[in-house]
């Protein structure tokens, strides 16, 4: 037995160590760091103890914008991403021939490297000199009047992040909502027709509540993710994004811990935490809200 | 007949929902394969060409691979290749064995605290990246390991979730199995190489995906790590070619660049888009 | 209602890549199943008794043929418009709905004129939950019955709506032994009760052979026979009926009939009438062998098994295609559990020949004995 004990611990040894090396000790380091106050990254000292990074990254402008552009992004993604991946799973489910392409089709997204599709993106709806750019054609075609998303006005810009936020993460939401329809027991649908139960009942009394896990399972993923959102953002308006108004939670903390702005871990640290705390929060609600709206059997 | 004018009905009005649903399904399947298409015809498009043109064209019939030789060229962009290939394949590497054999410990031999230590890994899964990051990276700072792959690689190799998933997968395994493996005297290593391996091999290729995606796609902890573009990875790559790469306005050469650094993973997906899709949704508790 | 099922065919575009033809899993179905009985469809898995169900019900349309509700021609209408009642093999009861909201639910889907007061829905459903005596039950969720009680339930919701045809699709497999027989006869009781023409599927033939007016045995698609269960049983048209009825199942042997003589080994066994000289396959039911001293059928005895009132003989016979030859006699009947072999003499009625190639029956010509 107690060989085998120790044989147990010699294999688990590397993860332990690599646990604990870059996660549990970095998990209350990130604590110690957000309460010394004034820490000089050079010379590794600080004056005191306190809640004063907090306070500080609190009332800094660029983290309240950050959290604004983060939260607004939050409340319009994950709904719409959700809606649209359930409608999608929906059509998916409910048509045979091409299913496997369409599938295949919509998982890339998944696949790809957002820094470089995010070029993409902000090259189809950048206004240069040279060029309108595709997405304002489009709109001048059906008479609007063509924007800068890239560097134009606020709510153009949060529109493309959000667009293009909603594109990279629905993806994994149709292909969880599509694994999910189909396990529904198809035997259910059967007696629903034999009793002449209209599509929308059908929808609204056995699918939705059938798929009900999957779907907060899914909003609950969905915030967390969003709320971390950074290198979407990263992609479509470049690095500086304080500059471009365009900052989130996480890019604050990088560009506080490094870059043009950086050397701060004291205030990376608190703002971290914040976030971390946010994100708790949201959690919370969320689960409770589910445990009581998800249907027990 | 009553009911026949019903039924007729019905199934011209299902014919005309099946339309609506490929209509909708096509539409969105445009608006994914567009900015794709977007970056392959650009990328085609000579500098003149694209800069001449106030209203992109939708095609282009003078395609030219001039962008490919200057993005292989003008910026070190096989080298943020190579460099990605590095760091994915250690990072892969190291994280699959390690998984394997605390996998193993925790599925298959028996020890004080075991269960202890399997709650404690588990809520280590709640901890978000952006906790650990800022320590992580003055950590790596203070141990000169910046703008090297040990630096890049090692905080990357951590995965609670994969042991999680190999663990269960592992207790699959009979345990009839086993004892057999112990009657022929067969070590443990030996059981867990010969037998436990080959039968979980469809998890062990799943998480080694997952992985490989992870970190052809991670951008965040090598941007804070490389400041040495001789060290960057292709996200990192594609940002800076992006900021100096080659001048701003030479789109084309920039796409040129994004199709190369895409196209891996796509034939990766293409090849393997069973096993990355099953893979995925039961693996995508991430999050 | 009447069911009268006329060349129903069905066919599925076969599996896999390289084959491009059919797999017929119903084919020329033809029977008709008169106002309020209740039918046993019968047969081994994957015979076609479930697609032939789901054609009734309108879940499958037909490749071939046409089926009438009573002189109403249903077969292109869908399930809605049918007025079916259907049962699934695991109650398809949904799980987040309780007892009666599960029974009340096919009420909520009737429109126009149809529709239902709460009051009328109310009524409707506790006369259903009465019928199966669930009444007690309505405020449960389905994971909280036990699998009889499930399927009371799915019995209740199938019955809700007045159906003018229940189905029911192995409704009784779910089910451990003893609740099996329990509830088969509350099937019967309330089928009777309501007197709505009810199809039943089964593989199980004891099942069909107790509860049923009627059956109809289906082996690859094809209907082999229908009729009353003891008639079916007492004369079957093929070797397949003949040994899927029964339990112990019937004893095959190899034979010939010479000189209206049938020969099991090389002993003359039984007198059998017009019947032209052949090999033929000797179908013998358990219950056709009288043991008695100068019996014709020599068998080695293997040993008995007394089962109280009855006692099975278990026996070997070289001529046979089973690897014993079972046959239960009376408890008096003397038979010396010492004895090295036992000699039989066969009831006529019990015993069936069938043509060796196509195991067809045959009959003897002009009503004499077999």
């Amino acid at each position: 037995m107690n060989r085998n004990n120790k044989k147990a611990w010699l294999y688990l040894l590397p993860a332990f160590l690599f646990l604990a090396f870059f996660m549990v000790y970095p998990l209350i380091d990130v604590f110690v760091y957000s309460l010394e106050e004034g820490f000089n990254f050079a010379s590794q000292t600080y004056f005191g103890v306190g809640l004063y990074n907090f306070s500080y990254v609190l009332h800094d402008p660029y983290f309240l914008q950050a959290v604004k552009n983060t939260v607004i992004l939050v409340i319009i993604t994950v709904p719409v991403s959700t809606g649209l991946a359930l409608l999608i799973s929906l059509g998916l489910s409910s048509i045979k021939p091409l299913r496997e392409l369409y599938q295949t089709i919509y998982f890339l997204p998944y696949v790809t490297n957002t820094l470089a599709v995010g070029l993409v993106f902000m090259i189809l709806f950048q206004k240069t000199e040279y060029t309108d750019g595709m997405v304002n054609l489009v709109i001048q075609f059906f008479g609007g009047d063509s924007i800068d998303f890239i560097d134009g006005p606020y709510w153009a810009k949060m529109f493309v992040f959000c667009f293009y936020t909603v594109w990279v993460v629905l993806p994994f939401k149709i292909l969880v909502l599509t694994s999910a329809l189909a396990s529904v027991n198809q035997d259910y649908y059967k007696a629903a027709r034999v009793d002449g139960t209209p599509k929308l009942r059908v929808f609204t009394k056995i699918t939705l509540p059938m798929i009900s896990p999957m779907i907060f399972y899914l909003i609950i993923t969905g915030f967390i993710g969003a709320f971390k959102a950074y290198s979407d953002a990263v992609a479509l308006f470049g690095t500086d994004l304080n500059t471009a108004g365009m900052n989130t939670i996480v890019g604050y903390v990088y560009d506080m811990l490094y870059g043009d702005s950086g050397g701060y871990p004291s205030y990376a640290s608190a703002a971290a935490i914040i976030l971390f705390a946010i994100v708790l929060t949201v959690t919370c609600i969320n689960l409770l809200v589910s445990r009581k709206k998800i249907q027990q059997y | 007949m009553d009911f026949e004018k019903i039924q007729k009905k019905t199934d011209r009005r299902s014919k005309g929902q099946k339309a609506v649903i490929y209509f909708f399904l096509t539409i969105w399947a445009l608006i994914v394969l567009f900015p794709f298409y977007w970056m392959i015809l650009t990328s085609v498009k000579s500098y003149g060409a694209y800069n001449g043109e106030h209203v992109p064209a939708l095609f282009t019939l003078s395609p030219t691979l001039q962008n490919y030789k200057d993005a292989f060229t003008a910026v070190p962009l096989v080298g943020y290749l190579l460099n990605t290939v590095i760091f994915t394949a250690a990072a892969t590497a190291i994280m699959v064995a390690v998984s394997t054999l605390a996998a193993y410990a925790f599925a298959r031999l028996e020890f004080r605290g075991k269960n202890l230590v399997f709650t404690f890994f588990l809520s280590l899964m709640m901890i978000p990246s952006e906790l650990v990051v800022i320590t992580n990276f003055v950590t790596i700072t203070n141990l000169n390991l910046r703008n090297t792959f040990t630096g890049l690689v090692l905080p990357s190799v951590t995965s609670v979730f994969y042991i999680y998933l190999l663990k269960e997968n592992f207790e699959q395994v009979p345990d009839e199995l086993y004892r057999a493996a112990k009657v022929d005297g067969t070590s443990d290593l030996k059981y867990l190489w010969k037998v436990m391996i080959p039968i979980c091999r469809p998890t062990i290729v799943t998480i080694t995906i997952l992985k490989v995606i992870e970190c052809w796609n991670s951008y965040v902890w090598p941007r804070l790590i490389t400041d040495d573009p001789a060290y960057y990875l292709v996200s990192n790559g594609i940002q800076e070619i992006r900021e100096n790469g080659f001048g701003r306005e030479n789109i084309p050469a920039m796409m040129a660049a994004v199709v190369v650094i895409s196209v891996p993973l796509i034939i990766l997906f293409l090849v393997f888009r069973k096993k990355i899709m099953s893979g995925v949704s039961r693996g995508g508790l991430k999050g | 209602m009447k069911i009268v099922l006329e060349n129903l065919t069905k066919k599925f575009p076969a599996r896999g890549k390289k084959s491009q033809g059919y797999v017929t899993a119903v084919d020329n179905f033809t029977c008709e199943i008169p106002d309020g009985e209740l039918v046993g469809l019968l047969g081994p898995s994957g015979c076609g008794k479930s697609t032939t169900l789901n054609m009734i019900c309108g879940l499958e349309k037909p490749t071939g043929g046409k089926i009438f509700f009573g002189s109403e021609d249903v077969t292109a209408l869908s399930p809605e418009l049918r007025g079916v009642g259907m049962v699934f093999q695991n109650y398809a009861l949904y799980p987040h709905l309780n007892v009666k909201e599960n029974i009340q639910f096919p009420l909520e889907n009737l429109k126009g004129k149809d529709k239902l007061t709460k009051k009328e829905m109310e009524s409707r459903v506790m006369e259903a939950a009465r019928l199966v005596q669930i009444e007690d039950l309505m405020d449960r969720k389905p994971r909280e019955l036990s699998g009889g009680q499930q399927q009371r339930v799915a019995i209740a919701r199938a019955l809700v709506k007045y159906p003018r045809v229940l189905l029911l699709d192995e409704p009784l497999s779910n089910l451990d032994a003893r609740l099996r027989l329990q509830t088969r006869e509350e099937i019967r009781k309330i089928q009777k009760k309501t007197g709505i023409t009810t199809v039943f599927v089964t593989h199980d033939q004891d099942e069909a052979m107790s509860i049923c007016d009627r059956i109809a045995v289906m082996k690859s698609g094809v209907l082999m026979q229908q009729g009353k269960p003891q008639e079916v049983y007492d004369d079957p048209e093929n070797l397949f009926v003949a040994r899927f009825l029964g339990i112990p199942p019937i004893n095959v042997f190899q034979g010939y009939v010479r000189s209206r003589m049938l020969f099991i080994g090389d002993a003359p066994v039984l007198s059998v009438g017009e019947v032209p000289d052949q090999e033929v396959w000797v179908g013998i039911r358990p219950e056709g062998f009288i043991p008695c001293e100068d019996g014709p059928l020599v068998c080695r005895l293997e040993r008995i098994e007394v089962m109280g009132r009855d006692i099975t003989v278990i026996s070997a016979h070289s001529a046979c295609t089973g690897p014993a030859v079972r046959s239960i006699i009376s408890g008096e009947s003397p038979v010396d559990p010492a004895a090295q072999t036992v000699q039989f003499a066969l009831k006529p009625g019990k015993v069936f020949l069938f043509q060796k190639e196509t195991e067809e029956r045959i009959r003897a010509k002009k009503g004499k004995q077999q």
